[in-house]
């Protein structure tokens, strides 16, 4: 790719240092869920950890995302704190939702993340809409959507796509593939074998990338944000990836071959960018300190979660609605 | 001096110039607005003046259109969607109620979502099933969502100002038979508050709760029960959510006796809530059981003698307030 020399080896250590965030993450969350102090799911991000990683990492911190259920790596990515996340979906009060949301709805506009969206290719429509607005404001900020191989035949995408495209809108698709919408292989839900092929079909460019290379989804993706803010309009990128872990925390069956799951984990992305690393004259040890900051960051997250207040079920009710006249009133009973 | 009479569409069409004048980040989408001014003509003249950026004929994609809403909000704009035909919400149900309603509350309070979706409802003239529902309740029914349908082109213009600049997603259903209907509307900017009902007609003997096109049948139904003796208080909703249950508590409680007039569906409708409602609020204030007078459980037919047959008419509630004083005529 054109622009991934300009990364440098620093850099490239600070994204592995993220990308071992996420995986931290998600490894903790899911013990926590054995353990039942996260309720209802986990989806994790294991194995996609560069995609999340490198977009964002083209991204300035004025640019939006929309995410998914499968939505913790998107967050640590773009640079939200791992304590309030980790108190979100342990349900406590610190949470970046006060444990409104829980792991699938964390949201934190004021870093750019428009919200994470439990409806598949659900946030597609609101990205296109968060990019109009941004241009009536006279802003050149960018909306990141990321969705999924699954989400790729709901029938809103094909709306936010058109949508996008007739507004020229500054928006960057994000479809994750990750070959399976949990137990329906993409090969069984479309004929096409690259996604991205369907861009076209708009009249936007459509570009296939490896998912596991954050180098170079950094690169497409600053190569997208120039064509965004230049007003051309969206790109659709399609991630090639898969996910290591099954669906979520929860699930109880999962069809993968063996076979499948080991060539993939053969091409772990923190393997890959790990053996980059030392190749370019990295110490091994260095590479083993990276993950032991992000496994102490995440059990820095945990305490921090855990310290922090339940909620007070009298203010279940709180935050239906936001201030206004008649609400301050109380009407509303 | 002579008041300014406009018809409803009118009404909203200069609420519609004039926040868009107001603020920069109002922006309106939806069929057929830009170019030609809405089929109804609500949005007419907003394209000239404010340009394609702000006044969007979207392609046909509802669902699409009420989704970006509902991200232009997020991001502080104040977007106004249409829906040619209040039907088709029917498509657009996911961005309305899992994201529009609850971004808010599943944020945990930080975000608002200052949206609001307009639609016509279209019964009455023959449009048939997929173009005549009146489908309030589903909205109701949602937390998250404020729910509007006024009456008269001064009430119109007042509350689509206020829903406008309120901060939660707003659904400000049309009736399509009154955009023609004129009334008095005061030139420049005003509002009429959300959640607060309007007594349309003082009287003693019977409260009716209405809204929309249901106001007019009530007062319709309150000239023909003026004649026989019978004095009707109606009270105009405006509001669904949140309901002003004070004011019709009060009326009710004046009265002793409740008819509700609505055009939804009655199983689950509004009708029913309403007189859950006042069952709550004025139990030991009524005299006789509430009634309501509501469309029938039918999907809404094309001739118009069947379209008439499953509406609630004027008859319909006179027969309905005569029955409910019978058992006390003769004390």
């Amino acid at each position: 790719m054109t622009s991934a020399s300009v990364v440098g080896a620093a850099t490239l250590e600070e994204l592995l240092l993220r990308m071992w965030r996420i995986r931290a993450f998600e490894i903790r969350a899911m013990e926590l869920f054995e353990e039942k102090l996260i309720r209802g799911s986990v989806h994790p991000y294991i194995g996609m950890e560069a995609i999340a990683v490198g977009v964002c990492a083209a991204l300035r911190p004025d640019d939006f995302i929309t995410s998914t259920h499968r939505g913790h790596g998107h967050c640590v990515a773009k640079g939200l704190d791992l304590r309030r996340m980790m108190a979100e979906i342990i349900g406590r009060e610190d949470g970046y939702c006060r444990g409104r949301g829980g792991s699938m709805h964390i949201t934190a506009i004021e870093q750019g993340m428009l919200g994470a969206d439990a409806i598949v290719a659900g946030s597609s429509a609101l990205a296109v809409g968060a990019a109009h607005g941004l241009r009536l404001q006279g802003r050149d900020s960018v909306v990141v959507c990321f969705f999924g191989d699954g989400a790729a035949n709901q029938g809103i995408l094909h709306e936010a796509c058109n949508l996008a495209a007739v507004l020229s809108a500054q928006v960057i698709f994000v479809c994750e593939n990750n070959e399976w919408a949990i137990s329906t292989p993409a090969s069984a839900s479309t004929r096409i074998a690259n996604i991205a092929i369907r861009a076209e079909g708009y009249g936007f460019p459509g570009v296939v990338a490896d998912g596991n290379d954050v180098e170079e989804m950094r690169a497409v993706t600053e190569a997208a944000l120039v064509r965004a803010r230049a007003g051309d309009g969206p790109t659709l990128i399609e991630a090639k990836s898969y996910r290591i872990t099954a669906h979520s925390a929860a699930t109880k069956v999962d069809l993968r071959p063996a076979e499948e799951l080991d060539a993939w984990r053969a091409r772990d992305p923190i393997l890959q960018l790990s053996r980059k690393l030392v190749e370019s004259g990295v110490d091994e040890a260095r590479i083993g300190e990276i993950e032991a900051q992000a496994r102490a960051d995440v059990a820095d997250a945990v305490e921090f979660a855990l310290a922090s207040p339940r909620p007070d079920p009298g203010a279940a009710t709180e935050d239906v609605y936001a201030p206004a006249d008649w609400n301050v009133l109380e009407r509303l009973s | 001096m002579s008041e300014r009479e406009l018809t409803m569409a009118e009404a909203l069409n200069e609420a519609l110039h004039g926040e868009m004048e107001r603020d920069p980040g109002v922006f309106v989408v939806g069929e057929d607005i830009a170019q030609i001014g809405g089929l109804f003509q609500v949005t007419a003249g907003l394209l000239d003046k404010y340009g394609p950026q702000r006044v969007i004929d979207a392609p046909i994609s509802e669902a699409g259109q009420v989704g970006a809403g509902v991200g232009a909000a997020l991001v502080g704009c104040r977007p106004v969607v249409e829906l040619q035909i209040a039907d088709f919400v029917t498509l657009t149900m996911d961005q309305l109620v899992n994201h529009a309603a609850k971004w808010r509350y599943m944020s945990g309070g930080k975000v608002t979502v200052p949206f609001v979706l307009r639609g016509a409802v279209s019964s009455g003239i023959g449009m048939a099933g997929q173009h005549s529902q009146t489908l309030e309740a589903w909205f109701v029914h949602a937390p998250g969502l404020v729910v509007i349908m006024p009456s008269t082109p001064y009430d119109a213009k007042g509350l689509l100002t206020a829903a406008i600049r309120d901060d939660n997603p707003v659904v400000f259903l049309e009736k399509r038979l009154l955009y023609s209907r004129r009334g008095p509307v005061p030139e420049g900017d005003y509002t009429v508050p959300i959640g607060v009902a309007d007594i349309k007609r003082e009287g003693t003997d019977v409260t009716v709760a209405c809204y929309s096109q249901g106001v007019h049948l009530a007062l319709q139904a309150g000239r023909q029960l003026a004649e026989q003796g019978i004095e009707l208080e109606i009270v105009d909703l405006r509001t669904l959510k949140p309901l002003d249950i004070e004011t019709l508590g009060n009326s009710v409680r004046k009265t002793g006796r409740l008819v509700v007039v609505s055009e939804g569906a009655r199983a689950g409708g509004v009708a029913s809530e309403i007189v859950a409602r006042i069952v709550d609020e004025a139990y030991d204030s009524l005299r006789t059981a509430p009634v309501r007078v509501t469309a029938k459980d039918t999907p809404i037919p094309y001739a118009a003698q069947l379209e008439r047959a499953v509406m609630p008419q004027v008859d319909d509630l006179v027969a309905a307030v005569t029955g409910m004083l019978e058992p006390v005529a003769g004390s």
